[in-house]
């Protein structure tokens, strides 16, 4: 890889151990990935911020790195519980010192803690052809589909190493034959709810691996059913992009000569739901709803289907989202409705990445298929995965 | 006598020591115990021995995001390996090589190591010094 002499000064130690331990990671990726160079990026998503997933290892790490300010403007990924409302949530109070010691050390460095796996609907949001370097699978393939921005999918230290320079390795999903597609399919399903792009997206991601998916055949899939095709791709797969006819940036521009092509049927569908979940009835001790996190349309959709209503005595509904929609959630009454119904609203957090173990929860029913993915190893307990109405009337009724 | 074996830099660095080689990759999260060093993957063939102090020589990592942080932990701990020579790196452990500042190397001409054989590590110039 070529560097510039700077660069090289930077890595040789010139602008201290911190900034030098930074280039290098970056390099050495460089170098495994055959980039020519360094580029310059406008934007970081760092993930890495749960206590329960780094844990001591990742607060020392991140200490050691918190002499210096990061370069560009980079925000947080979900920590392990709400910044504020973490005794509610039953968090104890040995995580939540350690949780806060996280946040405090990258927020030395610069790092904006809006601690959310959807920055792009919290004021972080890149734009066409924009070089970035973030974590978050979710996110990350959101950018690079939906926003049309590039990015390769970083690891946690990778990403605030970018942060700190201000540069990313210039291969994968930087450069424009990587971003076209590796597999056409064509939606034959009639699909209107998050959930079922969630479907499609787990489904799809297991064949098409850590290719580009081209979808045909949706009609005017809203932001919220991009978002939740991208997690599940992301969390099925290792899905970095997907193109969507007539709706993502890049589709127009692709070339789909010779990609092999497939039908998404309804009994695709179906095969989908049944296969994301590991339950189909009985009670239930947790319904979640944000994975990713809730826009304002999804509060106001729970919001509607909840209000005048009471959550069962034995069930919790959980909502995650960001600080952003959260407070506009309130201000249009979503909130209010909610929690006087008996659901409790979360920021910051998630479920796949909160201590849900320390919890007691052994079965819980979700309308998301990336966290339908995650949460049986990430949290020890048995999904049913479901359309956002169905999850709802399930947290009224206690039971599936 | 020594043979001289080119490779590619990953993680800066100087290290001579004891080999202790494995043909299979490595998972450090779930694999390495980050308090004591020893591998805890009881399918891995390098089960219940420590790679502490060691010239680490394996295929390639695989696993968990968090091995990175497992790494770093090991080398804060002082029961890293001294050195890594991986037969193809990837982001996990080249990664987790750089934070805990563990001389890390790539792609040798010849993958060819023995248990306990003294091996040095040039991680400035890409070069292994075998003593067979």
């Amino acid at each position: 890889m070529e560097l510039t002499a700077g660069e090289e000064g930077t890595l040789n130690g010139d602008y201290g151990p911190v900034k030098q331990k930074a280039i290098a990671i970056l390099v050495a990726l460089g170098e495994i990935f055959k980039a020519d160079r360094l580029i310059e990026i406008s934007s970081v998503q760092v993930a890495g911020v749960s206590y329960k997933t780094i844990g001591d290892a990742g607060l020392e790490w991140i200490k050691s790195m918190s002499s210096e300010q990061v370069t560009v403007p980079a925000t947080l990924n979900p920590a392990g519980m709400d910044l504020h409302l973490w005794k509610q949530m039953g968090i104890q109070q040995e995580f939540a010192d350690k949780q806060l010691e996280i946040i405090d050390a990258y927020t030395n460095m610069g790092v904006k803690a809006i601690c959310s796996c959807t920055p792009y609907l919290a004021g972080h949001s890149p734009k066409l052809g924009e070089h970035i370097a973030w974590s978050e699978s979710s996110a990350v393939c959101y950018a690079n589909s939906v926003l049309g921005a590039r990015t390769n999918r970083e690891g946690g230290p990778s990403a605030l190493a970018a942060a700190i320079i201000g540069k990313t390795p210039n291969y994968g999903y930087h450069l424009d034959e990587n971003r076209q597609p590796t597999l056409k399919v064509n939606v034959e399903a009639s699909v209107y709810e998050e959930s079922d792009f969630g479907a499609i997206g787990a489904a799809i991601g297991r064949v098409v691996n850590n290719g580009v998916p081209y979808f045909s055949g949706v009609k005017n899939p809203g932001a919220d059913n991009l978002k939740a095709l991208a997690a599940a791709l992301a969390a099925s797969g290792g899905v970095a992009m997907y193109h969507m006819e007539g709706v993502t940036p890049e589709a127009g521009s692709v070339n789909l000569e010779g990609v092999e092509a497939r039908t998404f049927t309804q009994e695709d569908l179906s095969a989908s739901y049944e296969q994301l979940s590991t339950f189909q009835s009985g009670e239930v001790d947790v319904v979640t709803i944000g994975c990713p996190h809730a826009s304002m349309s999804e509060m106001r959709k729970v919001a509607t289907l909840i209000k005048g209503k009471k959550v069962a005595k034995n069930t919790k509904l959980w909502v995650f989202t960001s600080l952003a929609t959260k407070l506009m959630a309130e201000r249009f009454g979503y909130l209010g409705d909610i929690l006087r119904a008996g659901g409790e609203v979360y920021t910051d957090c998630c479920m796949v990445v909160a201590p849900v173990e320390q919890f007691g929860f052994k079965r819980m029913a979700i309308n998301s298929a990336k966290g339908a993915i995650y949460e049986p190893s990430a949290s020890k307990v048995e999904v049913l995965f479901g359309t956002t109405g169905r999850c709802v009337d399930i947290a009224v009724k206690g039971h599936a | 006598m020594a043979r001289t074996i080119r490779c590619r830099v990953i993680s800066r660095g100087r290290a001579k020591g004891e080999a202790l080689v494995s043909n299979a990759s490595i998972s450090f999260f779930g694999g390495v115990d980050p308090s004591t060093g020893t591998v805890i993957d009881k399918k891995h063939p390098l089960f219940n021995r420590s790679i502490a102090g060691k010239i680490l020589v394996f295929t390639t990592g695989k696993g968990s995001t968090v091995g990175s942080y497992i790494l770093y932990q090991l080398a804060k701990n002082g029961k890293a390996p001294i050195g890594i020579i991986c037969k193809e790196a990837e982001p996990i452990v080249a990664v987790g090589a750089i934070m805990g500042s563990i001389p890390m190397v790539d792609q040798p001409d010849t993958f060819d190591f023995k248990d306990g054989q003294i091996v040095a590590i040039d991680g400035y110039n890409g070069l292994i010094l075998v003593e067979d």
